[in-house]
C-alpha cells in the first residue's frame, strides 16, 4: 500500500511538469531569474550539512531557514504552520537542538548541522519516534507531524541532559521524564487535530517511561 | 447504488478487516515528511513564482484606487494583479463573501490583491508596497447590538413548535430561563490554506487544499467563468480543514490570476495572521434556553433560542437543532435569528450548530437536574426519548443515549460526586461534570472506481479527501473487505478530480457515506468479476485473495486476466434518513481541578463514551474523539476571536492570540464506542463519529468547573477572569 | 519583510562601528522576537549585524559572588545553569514558564530583556499604534484590552512588556552592562533600563542607538524562597495574564516584582516592605496608580490573589 501512495506522487509530479512545460516555454530558470532580479549586496552565500549532506546556497538574506529547506533544497517535510514561532511545525534539529526554523535567518546557519524529518528517517527505514507515532496514532492530518517527531527526539535528549522544565519539582534533582513534563516540553508543538494523548503515549514508548 | 432498505448481512460483517484497528496506511508518508500538501508539488524542470496576498485594512466600504507602481518596480516581480483590475467576478454557490474582485469591500482582510514575484521575499516585500484609497462605510459589529435587528431566515427551518410552551412553561413547578453565550470561533488548521496554479492553455491545474473537491470545482469553475472540464483539482494531503476548506477560498483564486498574470505556475499560502479575518469562523450565538420541569424531573417544556450574525446573504449558526430532538418533552419550541454583521463571513465550523448548541443546552440541562434535586446523568435518563419529539411517528434507527451515560458513569466512577465547591486537593478546587454529546447522520451520494488488476492489486480511486480523519485507511479496509484480499494489497488514491465524485469531508458524513460508495463500486466490480468467469454473482465468495463458487476456486489476479477490471458505482440514498432520525450519541466525562487562588482552570481527565454505529477502524476513529475532545477544550476554557466593535474584525488572528489547546492543557484521554450497528445508516452500518466527539465537551468542563468552584458562568470561554469574583478568600 | 544587508561581526568593536556607521542597522542574536517584527515590516533595518560570534555565551562568576552572563546565553542554558539553579531558581523558573523548548534554545539573554510589546494591534500594521507609528493614537484603548497593562500606562499607549526572564530579574536588581557605539561601556541597573510610554511609547529602553548590551550581572544571591509564578489562560507556551516573581526570606519580608501589568516589570520597593503584612497591603501599594479597562480590570484581583497564593507557599 505504501508504493501505491508514492506511486500515485510521482505520477501526479509529472502530470505537473508536462502541463509546466507548455506554460513556461522559453522562461528562463528561478534561480538566474531571482539573482538578476535581486540585489547582489542582499545575498549572500552560505554552507551547511542537512542530514549528513553538505549543501551550498547563495540566498536572499532575508531567506528563514524553513524556506531555504522547503524552497530551495525541496526538503518540504518541515513544514510552514504559522511563519511565527507559534506552532512548532517547522521545527528542526540543529546541532542536535530544536529549534523553530521559520524564525533564524539560513545565512545564520554557517557550518550548522542541520537534522530535518526527513533526515531521521525513511520510509521502510523509520526512526523509532516514527514508528512509535504510527503505532500510537500519534498524528491525523499530519502537518504538524514532523514538527513534533523532531521535536521529541530533541526533547528526550534534552531530559538526559538534565535541562530543567517549567513542570520540574525540584531545580536541583536529576531530570525525569514522566507524562507531565513530557506534555510541559512538548507544549511548543501544537496539534488542532488533537492528537496529544497519543502523542504522549508515543514518546513515553519511546523514552522507555509509562504514559 | 440506492440504499432505500436496512442493511442486512453483507460482505462487510465479515470484520477481517473493516472493524480492526489497523494503522493508518498513510502512516510512514506523514511520519517522515514524504505526504506532500498543496504548497509542495514540486517538479525541478517547472520554474515555479510565488504570490503574495494583500488584504483589506477596512471591514466595510469600497477601493477609491490602488497604487501599485511601487509594487511593479520592485525587483523580481513578475505581475501585480488586483481587484479593480479584475473586477467583480461571479460568486461560487458556497461562499456568502467575494473572495476577491470588484471595489467593494465586505470584510477586513478580503483578498484585494496578490503580488507575484520570483522569489516569496521578494511577493512579500512587493505586496507591502501597495498602496489603497478605502472609502470606509460604518458596519455592524456587535452581535448583542445587531441581534435587536436580527431576522427569521428566508431558508431552512428556523421555528419549530409543538404543544403549548409558554402555557406549559408557566405551569411548570420547577423552571429555568438562562442566556448563554459563545464566542466566534476559529478553525485554526496547522496548514493554511494554499494552492499551486498551472495554466496550460485554457486548462488550468491546480493543487490545493480542500475538504470538498467537486465543490471547489464547481465553485471555482463559476469564479474564473470558465468550464468546470478544464479544471483539474488535486487535494491528496490536507492540513486539517474542520469545516475551513469546505468551501473555495481566496489562495485558489488568487494563483489561478497571478499564473495567468504571470505566465507562469504560481504558489500561493495564505500568511497566518491573514487566515482569520480572510476566512471563515464558526459564529458566536447568543442564546436563550427555557426548561420546564415536573418534580421527578420530566420536562414539560424546553425552548431554545439563539440569535447569530452574518454578513448579507449568509446563514444562521443552528445553534437549536439539537434541542429538537435530544430530550422529550410535550410543549416546545425552537427559534433562530439572524442579524447582519460586517464581520468576515462565518461558516460551518467541526459540528455546526450542535457543537456551539450543546455548550449551552447542555449546562442548562446541568443547571434544571440541580433546580429539580436530582443527578444529571439521571436527569438525562428520565428524559430520553426514542421518537423525535416533534414528530413522533418517527423513531429514532438506534438510539443508545442511556447506555453511554450509564457505561460512562461507571467507568469514570461517578458516583461520590461532591456539591459544588466541596471538594478540595491543596491549592485545587476539584469537580466533575458530564454532558450529553448529540449529533445527527448525515449521508451524501458517494461514488468510487475500483480497478483490480493481474497482480491481483485492488487500487480505488475517489475525489473522497483525507484531512486527518482517516479516510485513506477505511477505505481501504473497505475494499479489502469487499474483495477478499489483505490489506497491502489495496491501493487508495484521493482527493483528485479526476475520480469519481464523492461525498468529501464535512458533516461527520464522509466516513459512512465514502465507504458505503466505495462498497457499491466494490459490488460492480464482484459483479464484473463474476460475470466474466460465468458465475452467479449472488453465490460467489470473495476470500483470501481468490474468487470461489462452489469448489471452483481462482485467483483474483487470474480472473482480472491481463487487462484488468473496473468497477465504477455510486452509492444514492433512499428516504431511510426522513423515515427514520439517524443520529450519534455520547456521554461526555470531565474531571477539572481549578486553582483557588488564580481561577485557573486545568483538566485532569476526560472520559467519552460514543454510540455511533459500526465503528470501521477503532484506532482512527478513537484518534477522531480525542481530537474532537482537545478541541472542545479549547471553546470550553481558551478560544474566543476577539472583536474589536469599533473596526470591524478579529483582533488575536494569529496562533498566539487564538489560544488552541497545547499538550500541557491535555491530559490522557479515553474513548469508548458502544459495541453497535445501524443497518439503517448504509450497508457499512455505521455513522459519523468526528464530530459527535466535539459535541458536548465544553459544556461537560463547564459543569465540572461549576462543580469544583460553585461559580456558574454561561459565557464561553470559561477564563479565570469570569471565576475569580467567586472564588473562596485568600488569606 | 525589506530587502537588508548582513555582516557577521567578529568582534564586539567592530559589532558597534557597524552600528554607529548605519543608523539603519539592527543587530541579530536568537531573532525569534526580530524576524517575527520584520516578517511584518513592524521592524525594517537595512542592514542586519550578527553577533552570535562574539563569545557572549558564558556565563561566569564576577568577583562579588554574583554571576555575569554573556548576553548571548540562551534562554535553555542559562536555565539549566547549575548555579543559576541553585543560586537563582528564580530566573530559572521564570525562564522555563516562558516560550517553548524551541523558542528557548534559540532566544537570548538581551534578546528577551529587548523583546517587543505582544500587543496585537502593535502586530496589526492596518491599526495605529503610537509605539509603531508615533502619533498615530492607541488602538488597544477602547478595544480589544484584556492582556493589558494596568499601570504605569499613559494615554498614549497601554502594552505590557512580555518577559518572564525580565521580571525575575528586576527582583533580584540586575544589572545590565552594554557597549556603546563609540566603543565606552555603561552598566545599568534593571530597574532603570526599561521605560515607561509615556508620550514616546515607541522608546522602550535607555538603550543608545548603536549601544547593545554585553552582559547581565546578578549580584551576590540573597536566598529565601524564590517563586515564580505565571498566570495564563492555557497551561504553556502562552503570555501572561500576569506573573510575580518573589523572594521571601524565612521571617516574611522580601521582594516581588510583576509582569504582565506594565510596559516594564512591575517592583515598587515601598510595597516589598508590606509584604510581611500580607497580599493585600502589598498589592494596594503596587498597583496603587492602577488604571485599568473593562476587560482589565481582573488583573488587579489577580496580582493581590496570586500574591497571596506565593505567601502561602512561602510560608508553607
Amino acid at each position: 500500500m505504501q508504493g501505491s501512495i508514492q506511486l500515485e506522487i510521482s505520477r501526479r509530479v509529472l502530470l505537473i511538469s508536462s502541463a509546466a512545460t507548455i506554460a513556461v516555454n522559453g522562461v528562463v530558470t528561478r534561480d538566474a531569474a531571482a539573482q538578476a532580479a535581486g540585489s547582489q549586496m542582499n545575498n549572500t552565500e552560505v554552507s551547511f550539512v542537512v542530514n549528513a549532506e553538505s549543501r551550498k546556497l547563495n540566498v536572499d538574506n532575508r531567506t528563514t531557514l524553513l524556506d531555504a529547506l522547503r524552497e530551495h533544497l525541496h526538503l518540504t517535510g518541515t513544514k510552514k504552520g504559522c511563519d511565527h514561532g507559534q506552532c512548532g511545525a517547522c521545527t528542526v534539529m540543529v546541532d542536535g537542538r530544536r529549534i523553530n526554523s521559520c524564525l533564524t535567518l539560513v545565512v545564520m546557519h554557517e557550518g550548522d548541522e542541520i537534522t530535518t524529518i526527513e533526515g531521521l528517517g525513511q520510509p521502510g527505514n523509520l526512526h523509532p519516534m516514527q514508528a512509535a507515532f504510527i503505532k500510537h496514532d500519534g498524528f491525523q492530518c499530519g502537518y504538524c507531524t514532523p514538527g513534533q517527531i523532531c521535536s521529541s527526539v530533541a526533547m528526550l535528549e534534552e531530559i538526559k541532559a538534565n535541562i530543567p522544565s517549567h513542570v520540574t519539582e525540584n531545580l536541583t534533582a536529576e531530570t525525569k521524564t514522566t507524562p507531565t513534563e513530557i506534555r510541559e516540553r512538548m507544549s511548543g508543538n501544537i496539534c488542532r487535530c488533537g492528537a496529544y494523548s497519543n502523542i504522549v503515549d508515543a514518546i513515553a514508548e519511546v523514552a522507555g517511561t509509562k504514559a | 447504488m440506492q440504499f432505500d432498505t436496512p442493511a442486512t448481512t453483507n460482505p462487510i460483517d465479515n470484520l477481517k478487516v473493516v472493524g480492526q484497528p489497523i494503522p493508518r496506511i498513510d502512516g510512514q508518508l506523514k511520519t517522515t515528511g514524504r505526504a506532500m500538501y498543496a504548497y509542495e508539488w514540486h517538479d525541478p524542470k517547472v520554474p515555479y513564482a510565488y504570490g503574495y496576498p494583500v488584504g483589506a485594512a477596512i471591514a466595510k466600504g469600497r477601493i477609491k484606487s490602488m497604487d501599485v507602481s511601487a509594487a511593479k518596480k520592485a525587483p523580481g516581480v513578475l505581475a501585480v494583479v488586483t481587484a479593480l483590475e479584475v473586477g467583480k467576478l461571479k460568486k461560487g454557490k458556497y461562499n456568502t463573501a467575494n473572495l476577491f474582485g470588484g471595489q467593494e469591500i465586505q470584510h477586513y482582510h478580503q483578498a484585494i490583491a496578490v503580488v507575484v514575484a520570483e522569489t516569496f521575499e521578494q511577493a512579500r516585500a512587493a505586496a507591502a508596497l501597495i498602496n489603497v484609497d478605502y472609502a470606509e462605510d460604518k458596519g455592524s459589529f456587535d452581535l448583542k447590538v445587531a441581534m435587536e435587528t436580527a431576522v427569521k431566515p428566508e431558508t431552512g427551518e428556523p421555528d419549530s413548535a409543538v404543544g403549548d410552551f409558554d402555557g406549559a412553561f408557566k405551569a411548570a413547578p420547577v423552571v429555568l430561563d438562562q442566556s448563554y453565550t459563545t464566542p466566534d470561533q476559529s478553525h485554526s488548521m496547522m496548514e493554511p490554506h494554499a494552492s499551486i496554479a498551472v495554466w496550460d492553455g485554457d486548462k488550468l491545474t491546480l493543487w490545493t487544499s480542500s475538504q470538498m473537491i467537486d465543490w471547489w470545482r464547481s465553485d471555482l469553475a463559476t469564479t474564473l467563468d470558465i468550464d468546470k472540464e478544464k479544471i483539474h483539482l488535486m487535494s491528496p494531503f490536507i492540513g486539517g480543514g474542520f469545516g475551513g476548506k469546505l468551501f473555495l477560498r481566496a489562495d485558489a483564486l488568487l494563483a489561478a490570476f497571478g499564473a495567468k498574470a504571470a505566465k507562469r505556475p504560481v504558489k500561493v499560502a495564505l500568511p497566518r495572521p491573514f487566515v482569520v479575518n480572510n476566512t471563515t469562523h464558526r459564529p458566536a450565538t447568543i442564546q436563550r434556553i427555557r426548561i420546564g420541569a415536573e418534580r421527578d424531573g420530566k420536562i414539560t417544556a424546553i425552548a431554545h433560542e439563539s440569535w447569530s450574525g452574518d454578513l448579507p446573504g449568509g446563514g444562521p449558526e443552528t445553534a437549536v437543532m439539537q434541542t429538537r430532538l435530544l430530550y422529550g418533552g410535550e410543549n416546545r419550541m425552537t427559534a433562530m435569528r439572524l442579524a447582519t454583521l460586517d464581520l468576515p463571513e462565518g461558516n460551518a465550523m467541526r459540528a455546526p450548530g450542535e457543537a456551539p448548541g450543546l455548550m449551552a443546552l447542555e449546562i442548562a440541562i446541568d443547571e434544571i437536574a440541580e433546580k429539580v434535586g436530582i443527578d444529571p446523568i439521571q436527569f438525562r435518563i428520565v428524559n430520553d426519548t426514542q421518537v423525535d419529539p416533534e414528530k413522533p411517528e418517527r423513531r429514532f434507527s438506534h438510539r443508545d443515549l442511556v447506555g453511554c451515560l450509564k457505561l460512562g458513569a461507571a467507568r469514570f466512577g461517578w458516583t461520590g460526586r461532591g456539591r459544588p465547591g466541596s471538594k478540595r486537593e491543596g491549592d485545587w478546587l476539584i469537580g466533575t461534570g458530564v454532558a450529553a454529546a448529540f449529533r445527527n447522520n448525515l449521508v451524501l451520494p458517494s461514488g468510487a472506481r475500483v480497478r483490480l488488476d493481474s497482480e491481483g492489486v485492488v487500487t480505488v480511486e475517489t475525489d473522497m479527501t483525507d484531512i486527518g480523519t482517516g479516510s485513506y485507511t477505511i477505505i481501504a479496509q473497505t475494499a479489502a473487505e469487499m474483495m477478499g484480499v489483505t490489506i497491502d494489497k489495496v491501493g487508495v488514491h484521493l482527493g483528485d478530480s479526476r475520480f469519481p465524485v464523492s461525498a468529501g469531508s464535512g458533516g461527520q458524513f464522509g466516513a459512512n457515506s465514502a465507504t458505503s460508495g466505495v462498497y457499491a463500486a466494490c459490488v460492480k466490480l464482484r459483479e464484473g468479476i463474476a460475470q466474466k468467469l460465468g458465475f452467479n454473482s449472488e453465490d460467489v465468495v470473495f476470500e483470501n485473495g481468490t474468487v470461489r463458487f462452489g469448489n471452483r476456486s481462482i485467483a483474483l489476479a487470474e480472473a482480472a486476466g491481463p487487462d484488468g477490471l473496473v468497477g465504477e458505482d455510486t452509492m444514492k440514498w433512499g428516504d431511510l434518513t426522513k423515515t427514520h432520525q439517524q443520529s450519534t450519541f455520547g456521554a461526555h466525562f470531565v474531571e477539572v481541578g481549578v486553582d483557588a487562588a488564580t481561577g485557573e482552570t486545568r483538566i485532569r481527565r476526560m472520559l467519552a463514551v460514543c454510540a455511533a454505529g459500526r465503528i470501521l477502524n477503532p484506532v482512527t476513529a478513537r484518534s477522531q474523539v480525542i481530537g474532537a475532545m482537545t478541541m472542545g477544550a479549547g471553546a470550553a476554557l481558551s478560544e474566543e476571536l476577539a472583536i474589536d466593535t469599533r473596526r470591524g474584525f478579529f483582533v488575536n488572528h494569529d496562533l498566539a492570540g487564538y489560544e488552541v489547546p497545547v499538550h500541557a492543557d491535555i491530559p490522557h484521554q479515553e474513548v469508548i464506542f458502544m459495541d453497535e450497528t445501524d443497518p439503517m445508516s448504509s450497508p457499512m452500518k455505521a455513522k459519523g463519529v468526528g464530530e459527535l466527539g466535539l459535541c458536548g465537551v465544553a459544556a461537560a468542563i463547564a459543569n465540572a468547573i461549576y462543580n469544583a468552584t460553585g461559580v456558574r458562568v454561561r459565557h464561553y470561554p470559561i477564563t479565570l477572569d469570569k471565576l475569580i469574583g467567586g472564588l473562596p478568600d485568600i488569606a | 519583510m525589506r530587502a537588508f544587508t548582513y555582516e557577521r561581526a567578529s568582534s564586539i568593536e567592530a559589532a558597534a562601528k557597524a552600528a554607529a556607521s548605519n543608523p539603519e542597522a539592527k543587530f541579530i542574536a536568537g531573532g525569534t522576537n526580530l524576524l517575527d517584527l520584520m516578517k511584518l515590516e513592524i521592524e525594517t533595518p537595512t542592514h542586519l549585524i550578527d553577533i552570535n560570534s562574539l563569545g557572549l555565551d558564558k556565563i561566569e562568576p564576577t568577583s562579588e559572588g554574583g554571576l555575569r552572563i554573556g548576553a548571548l546565553v540562551r534562554n535553555t542554558d542559562l536555565a539549566a545553569h547549575e548555579r543559576v539553579r541553585r543560586d537563582y531558581g528564580l530566573v530559572s523558573r521564570a525562564l522555563l514558564a516562558g516560550a517553548s523548548g524551541q523558542l528557548r534554545n534559540k532566544a537570548t539573554t538581551a534578546g528577551n530583556l529587548l523583546q517587543r510589546t505582544r500587543c496585537p494591534y502593535f502586530y496589526d500594521t492596518n491599526q495605529p499604534c503610537n509605539k509603531r507609528q508615533p502619533g498615530s493614537g492607541c488602538s488597544a484603548i477602547g478595544g480589544f484590552s484584556r492582556q493589558h497593562a494596568i499601570t504605569g500606562t499613559s494615554e498614549a499607549c497601554i502594552a505590557t512588556h512580555a518577559s518572564d526572564m525580565a521580571v525575575a530579574m528586576r527582583a533580584l536588581d540586575a544589572v545590565i552592562e552594554t557597549v556603546k557605539a563609540d566603543g565606552s561601556r555603561r552598566s545599568v541597573p534593571i530597574a532603570d533600563f526599561h521605560r515607561l510610554p509615556g508620550d514616546t511609547p515607541e522608546i522602550e529602553t535607555v538603550l543608545e542607538r548603536g549601544e547593545f548590551i554585553s552582559a547581565v550581572v546578578l549580584p551576590p544571591p540573597i536566598g529565601g524562597r524564590q517563586i515564580y509564578r505565571k498566570v495564563r489562560d492555557r497551561a504553556s507556551y502562552a503570555f501572561a495574564l500576569v506573573s510575580i516573581g518573589a523572594v521571601i526570606q524565612l521571617d516574611g519580608t522580601g521582594r516581588i516584582s510583576v509582569g504582565g501589568v506594565a510596559h516594564k516589570p512591575w517592583r515598587i520597593e515601598q510595597a516589598d516592605a508590606e509584604l510581611p503584612q500580607g497580599a493585600r497591603a502589598t498589592a494596594s501599594i503596587l498597583l496603587a496608580d492602577a488604571h485599568t479597562t473593562e476587560q482589565n480590570r481582573f488583573k488587579v484581583d489577580l496580582v493581590e490573589r496570586t500574591l497571596g497564593a506565593i505567601i502561602a507557599e512561602a510560608r508553607g
